[in-house]
């Protein structure tokens, strides 16, 4: 049996949410294939060959993949699983906004059920994943042929980057669907690190009270942290900072090593997407805050007094 | 241009659900019901399209128990035209809406299916892309910003990391996400006008779908609770926690 990976990467490199769908590859038993479809790509089949416990990369590099689009991306997908004439029993790709985007349509095309954002794996062909929110957990079984799963990263450790010696072998190309155009991206440039790889997060919600005071207040803390910068939906929907800094149930899934939550209410849509973070503390105002129900250390005080002492003692 | 809106009806989203003791779901008996927030959003593009007289008609389509009717209303109230409920007490997993709403747009072959990008109860985030795969059409997932040109439309999508631009042929898929709009309240009379507007039931053997599900749910169970933690009396002391109890500084 072969567990297909899908890479997500940016034609120049692998993106560490691999490494995660990687080690949840592995708990399933049997051989990992980690494919990579990109276009002059071959630094990320490189990366993807050195991955520790990856028998194979499968690599298709053409024009088509520029762009990583869904459409594209989900036929060669399924072109792979079906040249492997029922070899291929999973395919997996993390939860992330473009596995989320690829997947479905490849479970749709080959016409077996899609297994969202599993946290742990029970047996092949059982897994666990959040329902409500995170407020609940189900176990589900797939009576499918092939399962296809999306990985919630933060639930499995990352595999080692180096050490494996994986066989590079190129597929056949599936060709181009004519049916989207990039227009173009507007990503956020930051030196600092990314939300879901962060070990430290500092985030603000509504009480930061503009977008001034987000970045005066928090960016030297996460600075001096090293931390990334995250938001509640409010501080997002404020306008205070963009749309990707959102933690929760429908913005990123985090867990750092701590994530300090600097006036922030939450709300349990906020609380799903980081109530597993090792340790929260909590800074608000409003000692009612539901935040300082799942927060290890509180502290109740006026932000724009306690961040910045917090600042000058780390 | 006929616009289709699938809406879900779902526990409102201010409801911490509880999970059933036997460990079987969650207990949504007396529960209150609303319609999906992502819909909602799906509900308002739809029906501002139609108002900048880009669409001429939206029709709402909800799968699932009798009960959706209500959902419907809902998006009539709204501004939807009409309403299809596709009515069985099969517990629908996205596939099998997916495959309904295909069977239903070769039928109303509209030209824009607009989803809520994920259902809040069981936070699949799968309909729109299925859909749009069996279809063969173009998809545009996680939109926050649409604009239908002739026989294209322009979406800016949010994704990790930023913002991305696509142009897709019509017809095709968009899914909603949060900041795409502001969903009106519907007022009182157009609750009552909702009301006569017309709303069409049939079942998934009407359209040759199987709805069979394909997942099946062992156990749901709540998850491990974080434990209580401590409040502390000031920064000094936070400081002094997080280096030497926590030990993440």
């Amino acid at each position: 049996m072969t567990i297909l990976v899908i890479a997500e990467h940016d034609n120049a490199s692998l993106k560490g949410a691999t490494l995660n769908t990687v080690s949840a590859a592995a708990k399933l038993g049997g051989d990992i294939a980690i494919l990579v479809a990109g276009s002059g790509a071959a630094a990320v089949a490189a990366a993807a060959a050195k991955v520790a416990g990856v028998a194979k990369v499968l690599v298709v590099d053409a024009a088509a993949f520029a762009d990583q689009s869904a459409e594209n991306l989900a036929a060669q997908v399924v072109a792979v699983v079906k040249a492997a004439g029922g070899a291929i029993s999973h395919v997996l790709a993390p939860a992330t906004t473009a596995g989320k985007n690829v997947l479905p349509r490849v479970a749709a095309l080959l016409d077996v059920a899609q297994i969202s954002e599993i946290v742990a794996i029970e047996s092949a062909d059982t897994f666990v994943r959040p329902i409500y929110a995170g407020n609940a957990l189900a176990t589900v079984k797939s009576a499918d042929a092939v399962k296809v799963i999306t990985v919630r990263t933060t639930a499995f450790e990352a595999a080692a980057a180096e050490g494996g010696a994986a066989a590079v072998e190129q597929v056949a190309e599936a060709g181009d669907q004519g049916l989207s155009k990039l227009v173009g991206r507007e990503l956020t440039k930051s030196a600092r690190p990314e939300l879901g790889a962060a070990k430290i997060i500092v985030s603000g919600g509504r009480g930061m009270g503009s977008s001034e005071n987000y970045h005066n207040v928090l960016e030297p803390l996460a600075d001096k942290l090293g931390a990334a910068l995250g938001a509640s939906r409010a501080a997002v929907d404020a306008g205070y900072v963009p749309n990707d800094y959102q933690v929760g149930q429908t913005g990123k899934i985090v867990a750092p090593q701590l994530y300090l939550a600097v006036g922030i209410s939450g709300a349990i849509q906020h609380l799903a997407g980081m109530k597993d973070s090792k340790v929260i503390v909590a800074i608000n105002k409003d000692p009612e805050a539901p935040i300082f129900q799942v927060a290890d250390y509180g502290l109740v005080a006026d932000l724009f007094e306690a961040v910045p002492q917090l600042t000058a003692a780390v | 241009m006929k616009i289709l809106v699938p809406v879900k009806r779902v526990v409102d989203y201010n409801v911490k659900v509880r999970v059933k003791s036997d460990g079987t779901g969650v207990d949504i008996a007396n529960v209150k019901m609303s319609m999906n927030p992502f819909d909602e959003i799906a509900v308002e593009e739809a029906v501002r399209l139609k108002e900048a007289g880009v669409a001429t008609e939206v029709v709402a389509v909800s799968c699932g128990v009798g009960a959706c009717q209500e959902t419907l209303r809902t998006a009539m109230a709204i501004g939807a035209d009409r309403g299809i409920l596709v009515e069985t007490d099969v517990d629908l997993q996205p596939l099998a809406v997916a495959k309904l709403l295909k069977a239903l747009c070769d039928k109303e072959q509209p030209q824009i299916v607009i989803c809520g990008k994920q259902a809040i109860d069981d936070d699949a985030n799968q309909t729109g892309q299925m859909l749009s795969a069996l279809m063969g059409w173009p998809q545009a997932t996680f939109a926050s910003k649409v604009a239908v040109g002739s026989g294209k439309a322009t979406v800016t999508r949010e994704i990790d990391g930023g913002l991305e631009t696509l142009e897709i042929s019509l017809p095709a898929v968009i899914t909603t996400d949060l900041r795409l709009n502001e969903p009106r309240y519907a007022t009182l009379p157009n609750i009552m006008k909702a009301k006569k507007k017309p709303l069409e039931t049939l079942k998934p053997a009407d359209l040759g779908v199987d709805v069979t599900p394909r997942l099946t749910t062992l156990k749901v169970v709540e998850p491990a609770k974080r434990s209580a933690g401590v409040m502390v009396a000031d920064v000094a002391q936070l400081v002094e926690k997080l280096k030497n109890e926590a030990k993440v500084l």
